[in-house]
């Protein structure tokens, strides 16, 4: 690993060849054993083997043997691990007395969440959990959540990260699941990343796409993005738009291809609905008008226009760029109509990524830890309702169906407003990664708003927690977690946790048994009691459904490498998720996020067939102003994840990026007298913010501030508002201003 | 021949629901999608009204006087706290659906007049309220449970 370039020496291969072995290791001491694992410090899934010695975390290396990484590690997997022997670990329950936190046995801390569950009505508790627990550990959360309590509640931070992958996918293809597979960078001839810093946001995909462009015939390549990253550098063409305006661009795009003829017509009528909509929606984006809202050159329109048309084997990547905005869902589905449009999809090379920030997102959407039925299923369809309630043994009427399950944005405000009287939080730090942060304090420390913290470290979160529940991670417990191409992993339990800490998923089996919740013949509902026994319990609830799990055993997962469900890649024969019978939505309108009934689904007789969606682009609700001038975006960077509390404790990773800074164009720098290094306060209508400035390739008019930092926290700045449709926070799309401070 | 009337109402029709759409989104502000959508929407109603007036100015020069109680009115004024947004949003929706209503029928005289222009505006019209009623509908629904039975 050399610290300088994170993505480490080129393997250069050439198409449909396998990508080079290349293991990467670092210990500190010579490892007595090798236990079998994955990353979990950003969403790509590689596998790894964590060194242990005299019981504890030494180091860790790359599995050569896996399909995700071939033996490479992310730089965050490279030194991350040191946070769990960190001497601040969280070792004991802590529990609010006299306005302090103390330290309290596990008997206590348990007893005060359920004595207030039960003084409270289901409407009344709220779960906000995360992306990095396990998948037997959100199964198992999800069952509690709606057949045990039978709260509509049930949300996680993957609201901020992948909410709009699955809606996009839910809305084109009748399912949420990924469609294409990592193996596509090997055979594709062409790469567009929509919104997505891949170097950064998952740095070994990013070898790999690296390696192929270092080796014969190397695909093309498009980006877009309003800042300079590396994969902008990389790409052949970089249309560096306004932020906001992306749906846009993709309908000029769209329109382009249309009227060029760069459509596969047969498979256009062979496997798609809406055609003619599509047309009449995007023929209104010629491509001066695209320019000029996008406020791109024509020119370069036209050439990443030709270079999507004439590609015969287009992989596409989507994330945060598209996904954190008010057109979010929108703009992530015309990524799919172009994929439908030139039957780019379902073979070796050919194929959509819509990307996850974090390393288990997709397991909360699999299991309905996210507020989403278990196994996909459509909360608008009774029959699949009954599915659960027969598989769980509860009333119909338990698990609630009445509505869309309510998202993250909307239990903070139920939270808000008093009616939410409990919230459990779980692996993740809303006071510091939420939008408008002086909001998210005032819910936290509201009277009569019970909270609960369950983590690994003392956060920003868990300060205003009523109970703190310590809890094991990566490395001292097992289970499984699946990345964005689908890949399942097991990891094992390598070392002890500290003190008294407890995984997640024995946190949850005891809080079941306290409450003693019941089915509807007088048995326990939850009858697992570990890992392995909770994964079986979802193998038979995933059964039939997309997500099917019952192929892939534990023992499968053993040894090799990861192991994909639904195959390499999905819909390799053009039929998708859509018959109404089988999908997970009944379809939403793009601009509102109005769900349509059942019997407007059944009307169009999808068949299998997948939707060609468009919608008019709209401004974003926050434009620059006279008072706010600037549109900041925020992101990551490769050296931190999320909120630090593991990245921030690993000091080769924090000394690389260990404070905020704010990116500035020179030419905005220039007119407010700010030079390089310069401190400048950022100022939304929301709050301030302080960071020395980084003058940089950035598109002007707009700033950039990374979001890892809580001591300047860039979501004091960033506003509460959604897409109507996913409900992903759009934290790329405030109006800021700068100020020169000293 | 009474078309311009009703192009009259369903005009203020459209006018007025884009009045109540921003008053009710200004009054929700911290119901931030409600505040969203409800901002948008009055920017679709506006539009669908300027779309009608070259036909309610064409249509004028043939019609006899309005006649009395032609427009109703239903918006009082945004309410306050998790009951109030659902009573708004209940007012805006029957709002809407009075419009819903008014298209169908300006759709009946367009075709009866052969009018090949007014149905395409009616079409847009027409297409865009019932997804207006659709949102309503879901939002009131998504809200009720939480208002009608669990708020204090």
């Amino acid at each position: 690993m050399i610290p300088d370039d994170p993505w480490g020496e080129r393997t250069p291969y050439a198409p449909g060849s396998s990508w080079p072995v290349r293991v990467d290791s670092h210990r500190v001491e010579e490892p007595d054993r090798w236990v079998q694992s994955a990353s979990v410090l950003h969403s790509n899934g590689d596998g790894i083997d964590i060194g242990v010695r005299d019981g504890k975390i030494v180091g860790v290396r790359g599995r050569a043997v896996d399909r995700v990484n071939r033996g490479r590690l992310d730089p965050k997997d490279v030194y991350g691990w040191q946070a769990n022997n960190s001497p601040d670990r969280l070792t004991r329950p802590l529990v609010r007395s006299g306005g302090k936190l103390v330290e309290a046995s596990w008997d206590e801390a348990m007893g005060r969440i359920v004595s207030r569950s039960k003084q409270l009505t289901a409407g009344q508790i709220g779960f906000y959990t995360s992306g990095q627990l396990f998948l037997e550990e959100y199964y198992t959360l999800g069952v509690i959540g709606k057949a045990g309590l039978g709260t509509p509640h049930m949300d996680g931070n993957t609201r901020l990260c992948t909410a709009t992958s699955a809606a996009a996918l839910k809305a084109s293809f009748g399912t949420d699941g990924q469609p294409g597979s990592y193996t596509d960078v090997d055979h594709c001839d062409t790469i567009a990343l929509w919104g997505h810093n891949v170097a950064e946001t998952q740095a070994v995909l990013w070898m790999r796409m690296l390696d192929r462009r270092h080796g014969s015939a190397p695909p093309a390549m498009l980006a877009v993005d309003p800042r300079d990253t590396p994969v902008a550098r990389e790409a052949d063409v970089h249309l560096p738009v306004r932020p906001g305006t992306n749906l846009a661009l993709m309908n000029g795009l769209l329109r382009l291809l249309l009227r060029r003829g760069w459509v596969d017509l047969s498979y256009v009528a062979a496997n798609t609905l809406g055609l003619e909509d599509l047309e009449r929606v995007v023929d209104a984006y010629p491509v001066p008008r695209v320019a000029d809202i996008c406020g791109v050159a024509p020119a370069d329109i036209e050439r990443a226009a030709e270079l999507l048309g004439t590609a015969d084997r287009l992989l596409s990547t989507v994330l945060q760029g598209f996904y954190q905005s008010h057109q979010a869902t929108a703009a992530s589905v015309a990524v799919n109509n172009l994929h439908l449009l030139r039957g780019m999809i379902g073979r070796p090379g050919a194929g959509v990524l819509q990307m996850n920030g974090q390393p288990t997102a997709e397991n909360t959407r699999e299991t309905g830890a996210d507020g989403d039925l278990p196994g996909f299923r459509n909360w608008d369809n009774p029959s699949h309702v009954r599915e659960l309630a027969a598989l769980w043994n509860v009333e119909l009427h338990t698990i609630p169906h009445w509505s869309p399950p309510t998202h993250a944005m909307q239990i903070w405000r139920y939270a808000e407003q008093g009616s939410i009287k409990l919230l459990w939080i779980s692996g993740t730090n809303p006071a510091v990664s939420l939008p408008d942060l002086a909001r998210i304090r005032r819910i936290l420390q509201q009277d009569g708003l019970f909270v609960v913290a369950q983590d690994l470290f003392r956060t920003e979160t868990t300060e205003f927690a009523d109970v703190v529940l310590p809890a094991a991670t990566w490395g001292e417990k097992t289970g499984t977690f699946t990345n964005a191409d689908r890949t399942v992993h097991l990891s094992k339990k390598a070392v002890d946790p500290p003190g008294e800490a407890r995984a997640d998923l024995d946190i949850f089996l005891d809080y079941a048994a306290r409450m003693d919740f019941r089915d509807k013949d007088g048995r326990p509902l939850i009858t697992w009691t570990d890992p392995e026994s909770a994964y079986a319990a979802w193998q038979k609830c995933s059964a039939g459904r997309p997500c099917d799990y019952t192929a892939i055993t534990y023992d499968k997962l053993r040894g090799g490498s990861g192991l994909q469900w639904g195959g390499e890649r999905l819909y390799t024969d053009g039929r998708f998720n859509t018959d109404s019978d089988y999908c997970e939505t009944y379809g939403q309108d793009l601009s509102t996020g109005a769900e349509f009934p059942a019997e407007h689904h059944r009307a169009k007789r999808p068949d299998g067939r997948a939707f060609l969606l468009a919608t008019d682009y709209r401004p974003a609700p926050e434009v620059p102003s006279d008072d706010y001038p600037l549109r900041l975006v925020t992101g990551r960077t490769i050296w931190q994840f999320h909120t630090r509390t593991k990245t921030g404790r690993a000091p080769e990773l924090n000394e690389r990026a260990p404070s905020v800074w704010v990116e500035v164009h020179e030419s905005d720098a220039a007119a407010l007298g700010i030079t390089e290094g310069a401190v400048v306060r950022i100022e939304s209508p929301r709050g301030a913010i302080e960071a020395p400035a980084r003058l940089c390739g950035i598109r002007a008019g707009t700033v950039f501030v990374p979001f890892h930092y809580a001591e300047e926290a860039a979501n004091e700045l960033t506003r509460t508002g959604w897409d109507p449709v996913s409900k992903q926070p759009m934290f790329k799309l405030a109006a800021v201003r700068l100020r020169k401070t000293r | 021949m009474h078309l311009a009337h009703y192009l009259g109402l369903l005009h203020r029709a459209q006018d007025v629901l884009a009045d109540a759409l921003l008053e009710v989104g200004q009054a929700h502000a911290d119901e931030a999608d409600i505040a969203q959508l409800c901002s948008q929407q009055a920017q679709v109603c506006r539009e669908r009204a300027e779309a009608l007036r070259p036909f309610a100015e064409h249509y004028s020069e043939e019609a006899p006087d309005e006649p009395e109680r032609l427009h109703s009115e239903l918006f009082r004024g945004a309410r306050e706290g998790p009951l109030g947004v659902l009573r708004d949003l209940q007012d805006l929706y029957l709002m809407t659906a009075e419009c819903d209503i008014c298209w169908t029928l300006v759709g009946q005289a367009a075709k009866g007049l052969r009018d090949d222009d007014l149905e395409k505006v009616v079409e847009v019209g027409a297409a865009e309220t019932s997804i207006q009623l659709l949102w309503l509908r879901g939002r009131m629904k998504q809200a009720a449970p939480q208002a009608l039975v669990v708020a204090d």
